[in-house]
């Protein structure tokens, strides 16, 4: 038998199972990088703010995504429950992406603006205030924690190494723009609007002073989540039928 | 008298080794003294203490070769693994417990960071799946190589840094989630500085497996290992590809994958649901192809089937990643190529169980005399069980109501606790007494015990998941008569309530299996006699230590 061949040489028998392992992969994920109706054209969708980043760095942190999706399946209740089916365009800048794979708490891909700064504050500090039969983990101590912000550029500049469009612009002024998000009556807020259009400029935590806080973050992050493209503009046909 | 050029190589080793040991500790303390992270500068001390401590082994032990050659096999890093198998999987299965614990009753996250489900979670899968089943798959991997190719594995220390390289690695990672260190990829949330760490001790790994292979006495190269170089080399590749990242800075603990959205979704399931083919899978079937035939003393059923089985089972695994992203954005071509070849999984899944299971031909008595064959037995049951419910799930019509449910939980848990735990249980069970060289296990009515509280654990895990998945599935798509929405989101967690205390119990049988097996092993391994040593097969004592045979 044929066979023989790989079980008496060590080397072709890896070399076998390389090849055999790679087709899979090559067909599924290469395309992806150059079939161009893989991402909609959409109109709205632009870099996080440097609050809204750090606020996904700490949803990351903290592994949100073991009990929240962030992808509206093509579904009828779901489109219902939750919007707008997700569109790929929509987390085009999402490095790492942040689906998940269960819903133990509902999907967020929406949350944006469903709910209030505050109840979104008092929701994380103590879920059972809002939502008697949560289960969710308590997290008060974001709205202690100060927000660390000795690599809020640096972390964008990597962003925009690994392909997120910032400009030079939003990078030399990343702390800036950070600062005045939390302050609604500051004269960059103008400044760091033209740049991040749609963001909201806002005292997330509800907390006086203007210490940016992780709690500030996060919930910046979640009240954007959704909230960027037109859909009064997308166009499912066309260039986007897939 | 010694061969000249092989104490010249041993001088080599040595030096190497400790070499390796001063780099690694230069860098350690480099991490520790200049990362503005403190969890980055924490792991930067654990690097620079392994390594002194390395270093010192290495002092301690080397450079007298010339008295002595080494013979025979190398045993001492597969008892070491053997050992950390059995320690992280009790620890595995405790933080698993407690998670289940948190759903059901959320004041046990204790309000503090390092004890919150979200950081748990990963915890409890990394430990389970890498540090008790790697241990494991290490452990076995390195003692079937050499039994099967009668040769020694290569190096003096090379064996030894894979283990304890393994388990830096693991600690690493593992206080890396709990201080909120994580890239979030399920299955992959080690940060940059973890995976390099992970990717060395890996490739030394797959130089001594190949080594021993090379240097086989044997001129075939048994089935078993096909498996695990298949394991050993895809893990490799998907680890590389998966986890591409560029740190924020070289002292910076925090990475951004250079892949994103869609992209980075497909990638991550092509890594996650091979994690699950060729950790989970494939290096375990090396475990059954070789421990059942050795256990039943009888040959494998079926080599032409076993040939069968390899070949397709690598080919078409690798492609069934899109199945955890039905309806999603994903394009649908990709979708559809994932069921489709989700769906051909199951045959050669199934020649693999029938491979396995066939082996007992003409020894099935021993099912009801060992209880480590029916440990055995019984997880390639629950490997054909859940490779059926894996393609089934697979379906898109069945995925839209099983998708981000419990039942995917129970899937996962018929598949580790019932196929991986098992099987391993089994093995371990086989090889402690091997190892340490003993008459037999210290007692087989334990392992009775152990087979029964895990089986029964299981049992109460697997069937609470599938009603709630399922009740919950159904609710979220419930309308009622006006055709509104019927159920909030929160009604559709609060029926979740009694099936998570019900799973919790099942997880806290099934930890309590594996403290009984942790005290049989101690005892064994501590030297104790075996208190039924007549009701053991021959098979359960070490070489030169079975009864002759009437």
């Amino acid at each position: 038998m044929r066979h023989e061949v790989f079980e008496r040489n060590s080397l072709i028998l890896l070399i076998g199972i390389l090849i055999v392992v790679s087709i899979g992969g090559l067909v599924q994920i290469a395309p992806l990088f150059w079939v161009d109706s893989t991402i909609e054209t959409v109109k709205g969708m632009r870099p996080y703010t440097p609050l809204e980043q750090a606020g996904r760095d700490i949803y990351v942190r903290e592994g949100c995504y073991g009990c929240h999706s962030q992808m509206i399946r093509t579904l009828r209740d779901e489109v219902e429950r939750y919007g707008h089916y997700s569109l790929a365009a929509e987390s085009m800048y999402d490095h790492p992406f942040q689906w998940g794979s269960k819903r133990t708490g509902p999907d967020l891909a929406r949350v944006g603006g469903k709910y209030s700064d505050q109840w979104q504050a008092d929701h994380l500090i103590n879920p059972r205030s809002v939502v008697p039969e949560s289960i969710m983990p308590s997290y008060a101590w974001l709205a202690e924690t100060k927000l660390d912000l000795r690599e809020t550029a640096d972390r964008l500049r990597t962003l925009q190494r690994v392909g997120v469009p910032y400009t030079e612009e939003m990078l030399d002024k990343a702390r800036q723009d950070l600062v005045t998000q939390i302050d609604p009556d500051s004269r960059a807020a103008r400044e760091f609007m033209r740049r991040y259009p749609k963001a909201r400029v806002s005292k997330f935590d509800g907390q006086p002073g203007l210490q940016p806080t992780e709690l500030d973050a996060l919930v910046a992050y979640l009240q954007m989540l959704g909230t960027l493209v037109d859909f009064a503009t997308f166009d499912a046909s066309g260039p986007n039928l897939r | 008298m010694v061969n000249k050029s092989l104490a010249q190589r041993a001088a080599l080793g040595d030096c190497l080794a400790v070499l390796g040991c001063s780099v690694c500790a230069a860098v350690g303390a480099a991490l520790l003294l200049t990362s503005n992270s403190a969890g980055m500068a924490f792991h930067g001390l654990l690097l620079l203490v392994a390594s002194l401590a390395a270093l010192g082994c290495v002092i301690e032990f080397s450079f007298d070769s010339l008295r002595q050659i080494p013979s025979g096999y190398m045993d001492g890093p597969i008892r070491v693994a053997t050992i950390a198998a059995l320690i992280w999987g009790v620890a595995g299965f405790v933080v698993g417990d407690l998670i289940a614990w948190q759903l059901a009753v959320p004041a046990l996250n204790l309000d503090l960071p390092y004890t919150s489900f979200g950081r748990l979670r990963p915890l409890h899968t990394s430990v389970v799946i890498f540090a008790f089943g790697g241990n494991a798959l290490i452990a076995t991997s390195l003692y079937v190589v050499q039994r099967t190719c009668r040769a020694r594995l290569p190096g003096r220390w090379a064996p030894w840094f894979v283990v304890w390289g393994y388990q830096l690695f693991l600690a690493v990672a593992g206080t890396g989630y709990l201080l909120g260190i994580t890239q979030s990829k399920e299955y992959a949330e080690p940060e940059w500085y973890a995976d390099l760490w992970l990717t060395l001790v890996w490739v030394v790994y797959l130089a001594v497996f190949l080594g021993t292979l090379a240097k086989r006495k044997e001129p075939h190269i048994y089935v078993a290992n096909w498996f695990y170089l298949a394991f050993i080399v895809t893990i490799a590749m998907l680890h590389l590809v998966n986890n591409a990242a560029v740190p924020v800075s070289l002292t910076s603990a925090k990475s951004y994958i250079v892949y994103s959205g869609v992209q980075d979704a497909m990638t991550q399931w092509w890594y996650g649901h091979n994690a699950v083919g060729f950790f989970l899978t494939a290096g375990f079937l090396g475990i059954m192809y070789y421990f059942i035939p050795k256990r039943v003393e009888r040959p494998i059923y079926s080599y032409r089937l076993s040939i069968v089985h390899f070949w397709t089972l690598i080919f078409l695994y690798i492609w069934a990643g899109p199945h955890h992203l039905h309806y999603t954005a994903l394009p649908d071509w990709a979708q559809t190529l994932g069921m489709t070849f989700s769906i051909m999984l199951w045959m050669p899944s199934w020649g693999g169980m029938i491979n396995g299971l066939m082996t007992l031909s003409g020894a099935w008595d021993k099912l009801r005399t060992d209880p480590v064959v029916r440990l055995l037995v019984v997880s390639v049951a629950f490997y054909g069980m859940s490779t059926f419910e894996g393609p089934v799930m697979s379906i898109k019509a069945v995925n839209s109501l099983s998708h981000y449910t419990d039942w995917t939980i129970g899937h996962v848990h018929s598949g580790a606790l019932g196929w991986v735990a098992m099987v391993s249980f089994g093995a371990l069970y086989c090889l402690v007494p091997w190892l340490w060289n003993r008459r037999g296990l210290y007692s087989m009515r334990l392992v009775e015990w152990h087979f029964w509280t895990a089986t029964v654990g299981i049992l109460l895990y697997i069937t609470a998941m599938w009603v709630s998945g399922i009740t919950q599935g159904l609710m979220w798509r419930a309308y009622d008569r006006l055709g509104f929405l019927q159920y909030s989101f929160i009604e559709t967690v609060e029926a979740m309530k009694p099936y998570y205390v019900i799973r919790a119990i099942g997880g806290l049988i099934f930890f309590a299996g594996s403290l009984i097996m942790a005290y049989n092993i101690w005892r064994t391994v501590r030297g104790d006699e075996p208190i039924d040593a007549a009701e053991q097969p021959r098979i359960a004592g070490a070489v030169g230590l079975r009864p002759a045979v009437a």
